[in-house]
């Protein structure tokens, strides 16, 4: 019988096992800690981009006023799409610590990277959104007496959001896919725990199929959802 | 003495080098219904939506019952009692025919929501329209969008109601529709600012007529004398252009 777990490896090669073989009996051993990975990839993705939507509606708005927070958002922006999501993660792991004389959990500092990076490139789809909405509706809106913030809340974002749901489902897959770039700070993210996992096994192959093959099921199902809300959100079928 | 509803003093508005008001002074009291008239350029949307600073007017004065309009001051309280209808209706297309006309009393003057949603339906059958409460702008015709469009601007009681171009953007077979509401409005003794190239309405329903050029009040006065018996070259010009 073939020994299911992937911890006496070795003994394995020596009893005429070739590599050719694909182990499909190792993907479903490895699968509970691949999926262990995956749990947190997507905590690390759904918390990310709960933060993203309100950085970024905040900084797309900031964008179309009139003012300092303009610019802060300009730069904001510019310097986030300007550098590598590895990099920033760095800075926030390493580099902020020595600033402030306490470490920071590698689980928030990737929260806290992740949060920043797609709530820059949120940021401008919103912008887009917003701009994309007819000047009408700000005219009829504080033509019958509605403020700034009352015509933008209830008026411009719900029909922005709409309008962007495709972009911003995008923004949501390409964010699940970078969140592996945490795995640098030993986080134990789907793309750690499959290293880990070759580690142990020496079958890169087979994990790393496994892997992808998560990775895509899980933003496949985004995709989905991002359809279905779209569809739920015009006003009628 | 009837009461002056609005008054303009000397309104004068650019685009960059473009001189689009050259100087408008205007008064309109009580129940009045004044129609403006003129070719396109002429100035006359721009004044309209001057009155409630959708466009900043470059100099001059607008005062809403005596009261001067100032953006910085008192302008959301003066735009409520404004009610506008515009060229291409304007209406919220994610919200129902009903919460388009129940938001701004809702928001601004906190009416709570039945309250305002049994006025709304009133509102709808004034306009005969009182089986689409709950359908979404998209599902209507172009002359039954502009008929929500009136009822959203009157359920905030307006003391005035401004139409720039309504029946600009419809149908032919939909303007009378949108007119005879209109006029059912002026009967009931509403303040109104039509701008608009229906000289039929402008005849029946007006009280008072201004034809506008290049900026300024060219001629005005009673339809049935400035249409039959125009004054300025200008003006007759216009209508026998037009009529």
């Amino acid at each position: 019988m073939r020994n299911k777990g992937y911890a006496p490896i070795f003994g394995e090669f020596g009893e005429g096992e070739t590599i050719l073989e694909f182990r499909w009996d190792l993907i479903w051993s490895s699968l509970p800690m691949l999926l262990q990975g995956a749990k947190l990839t997507v905590q690390l993705t759904s918390i990310a981009v709960f933060f993203g939507i309100i950085l970024g509606t905040l900084t797309g708005i900031a964008r179309l006023s009139k003012g300092p927070f303009r610019i802060l958002a300009a730069i904001y922006i510019d310097v986030i799409r300007g550098t590598p999501l590895l990099v920033q993660t760095f800075i926030v792991f390493y580099g902020l610590p020595s600033i402030i004389h306490r470490p920071i959990p590698a689980y928030v500092a990737a929260i806290l990277s992740l949060s920043i990076n797609s709530g820059a490139y949120v940021g401008e789809i919103v912008r887009s959104g917003i701009q994309s909405i007819d000047k009408g509706q700000w005219e009829a809106a504080s033509s019958l007496g509605l403020n700034n913030y009352q015509t933008m809340r209830y008026i411009i974002l719900p029909q922005a959001f709409r309008r962007i749901l495709p972009p911003l489902g995008n923004e949501f897959i390409a964010l699940l896919k970078d969140s592996s770039l945490v795995s640098v700070i030993a986080l134990e993210e789907l793309v750690r725990k499959g290293q880990i996992i070759i580690g142990r096994t020496f079958r890169p192959f087979e994990i790393w199929t496994a892997v992808a093959i998560i990775f895509f099921v899980m933003t496949f199902t985004v995709s989905r959802l991002v359809d279905y809300l779209e569809r739920r959100m015009t006003p009628h079928a | 003495m009837p009461n002056t509803i609005v008054e303009v003093l000397n309104l004068h508005k650019s685009f960059d080098k473009l001189k689009v008001l050259q100087g408008v002074s205007l008064q309109i009291v009580q129940g009045e219904v004044v129609v403006i008239i003129g070719p396109s350029g002429s100035g006359k949307s721009t004044l309209l939506r001057c009155l409630n600073y959708l466009e900043e007017p470059t100099s001059g004065q607008v005062h809403f019952k005596g009261e001067l309009v100032d953006p910085k001051s008192n302008l959301s309280e003066i735009r409520q009692e404004m009610g506008m209808v515009f060229q291409n209706f304007n209406l919220f297309p994610h919200l129902k025919v009903i919460d388009n006309i129940t938001l701004a009393p809702c928001l601004v003057r906190s009416t709570e929501k039945p309250l305002a949603e049994e006025r709304a339906l009133e509102l709808l059958k004034q306009v005969g329209l009182q089986d689409k409460a709950y359908n979404y702008p998209e599902e209507l015709s172009g002359g039954q969008r502009q008929r929500v469009a009136i009822a959203r601007a009157l359920a905030m009681d307006p003391e005035v109601l401004l139409f720039d171009e309504p029946t600009s953007a419809l149908d032919p077979e939909m303007i009378g529709e949108v007119l005879e509401v209109m006029k059912k409005l002026a009967l009931e003794g509403r303040t109104m600012i039509v701008v608009t190239h229906e000289m039929g309405f402008a005849k029946e329903v007006g009280d008072r007529v201004i034809f506008m050029d290049e900026g300024v009040i060219m001629e005005e006065g009673h339809p049935n004398e400035l249409f039959s018996n125009p004054k300025q070259k200008r003006t007759q010009a216009f209508l026998s252009k037009i009529l």
